[in-house]
């Protein structure tokens, strides 16, 4: 199994890095370094897709051939197809350009709500913030 | 002296006495009463705070070991990293690789990937990034009165002169690179390693750089929250209108109007060059606007 982990070292260390991210979430109280945890497992999953996609001794996804290569119109009229060995899995990469969009726009959304929450309680702590609506709460 | 300390000590112990009364009132309901966020304050002002965080942290930290125990588990059942025979290289792979250029046009495959074959998953991936946009306008954007602004200006303008000399002179250099870069990523999206997403962020960067190094007002000349809207808006709606073209000509099996042009060129691969400046536009708005936002609540 040990060796197993070694020939899989990308896939490893992204496990190794989104656990990192998850115990950043679940212990820290401050809200920042919840979201830094958060983008930390994102980054772990998007290890692991394009390690998925690679293939040694392959490029990526781009045509070898330049313009005017005689090869290039056989390919546009269908009469000839490039060659899959020479390239890796696009299909990851894809997905990788999904998920960083994705992330970017939650970790604005995020520092946004942080923003408004530190206005509001004048902390970030998040234990600080439930007891403070509590006593807010049992005012009124 | 001794008085002014007993009308202290009355007036401690009557706060004391609210205090504990509203504790007690508190206290008195029952479990089942309880809203969770008194539940969880309970547990949080009583004694149990630290015994109650220690037991957190411990679950905490067993629940992430099991995890990360049976993920690794499972990365050891993967097959190979590298290996050509892998499951995931599959049809669909040689698909993309064959046909990529016949069809699309576009001689990066991934391009042609995400924005012909699967263009409508790219319009969702805008979207979030519009709706991103759009939420953290709605928390942090400042609706200044007229004299707020005035006032806003003249205390920019106090310290607009003393902007740092190296970086105004350094970015003077950076940011006419750095845009020619961001759009030649932009415009060569089919061709080479890049696109919209990578491009418009590039442009933002660029866009960021000016505004700290020339401050507001010389970056409002030609960049304001009206043109910002524009562009996002009209970038995403035509996104989508020409996404509805191509998805009425491919569902009544009508050939596009659009050609294809020859694989390589510049002007070619359909839609997916002016979709790629659509998408780099919007994204370069959006960047700009979330750091706007965050550093001073308007755009």
């Amino acid at each position: 199994m040990v060796s197993r982990l070694f020939t899989n070292y990308y896939e490893t260390v992204s496990i190794i890095i989104f656990g990192i991210g998850f115990v950043t979430l679940l212990l820290n109280r401050n809200i920042i370094k919840k979201i830094i945890g958060f983008n930390f497992m994102d980054t772990a999953i998007y290890l692991f897709l394009a390690s998925k996609g690679y293939i040694t001794g392959r490029i990526a996804p781009i045509l070898l051939e330049k313009l005017g290569d005689t090869n290039l119109a056989g390919y546009q009229a269908g009469t000839a197809v490039p060659n899959v060995q020479n390239y890796i899995n696009p299909v990851p990469s894809g997905l990788v350009l999904t998920g960083i969009v994705v992330s970017v726009s939650f970790t604005a959304f995020f520092l946004a709500l942080a923003v408004r929450l530190y206005r509001e309680y004048k902390t970030l702590d998040m234990h600080e913030i439930i007891s403070i609506m509590n006593r807010e709460e049992n005012k009124e | 002296m001794n008085k002014i300390f007993k009308s202290l000590n009355d007036f401690v112990n009557g706060v004391q006495d609210e205090k504990e009364n509203v504790h007690l009132k508190h206290k008195n309901k029952k479990h089942h009463e309880k809203v969770l966020t008194e539940r969880i304050e309970d547990i949080v002002e009583s004694g149990e705070n630290k015994g109650f965080n220690k037991f957190y942290n411990v679950i905490a930290i067993l629940l992430a070991c099991v995890i990360i125990a049976c993920m690794i588990y499972t990365v050891s059942f993967l097959p190979s990293f590298g290996d050509p025979t892998n499951p995931a290289n599959n049809e669909v792979v040689q698909a993309y690789i064959e046909n990529g250029i016949r069809d699309t046009g576009a001689v990066n495959f991934v391009a042609g990937m995400i924005l012909n074959y699967r263009a409508f998953d790219t319009l969702g991936e805008s979207t979030v990034l519009f709706i991103a946009a759009t939420t953290v306008i709605i928390l942090l954007f400042k609706h200044k009165t007229k004299e707020e602004e005035k006032a806003e200006q003249l205390e920019e303008a106090k310290y607009e002169d003393k902007h740092d000399l190296i970086l105004r002179h350094g970015a003077l250099i950076v940011v006419p690179a750095t845009l020619v870069f961001g759009v030649y990523v932009l415009f060569n999206g089919h061709l080479s390693p890049g696109g919209g997403f990578s491009g418009g962020t590039i442009m933002g960067a660029a866009l960021i750089l000016y505004n700290s190094a020339f401050g507001d007002n010389s970056t409002k000349t030609f960049f304001n929250y009206g043109i910002h809207k524009v562009i996002k808006i009209s970038a995403l709606s035509f996104y989508a209108l020409s996404q509805l073209y191509s998805f009425i000509t491919g569902a009544n099996l009508i050939e596009s109007i659009i050609p294809n042009g020859i694989a390589g060129n510049l002007i070619s691969s359909g839609l997916i060059l002016p979709l790629n400046i659509c998408v780099g536009f919007e994204v370069a708005c959006t960047m700009f606007g979330f750091y706007s936002l965050f550093d001073r609540e308007e755009i």
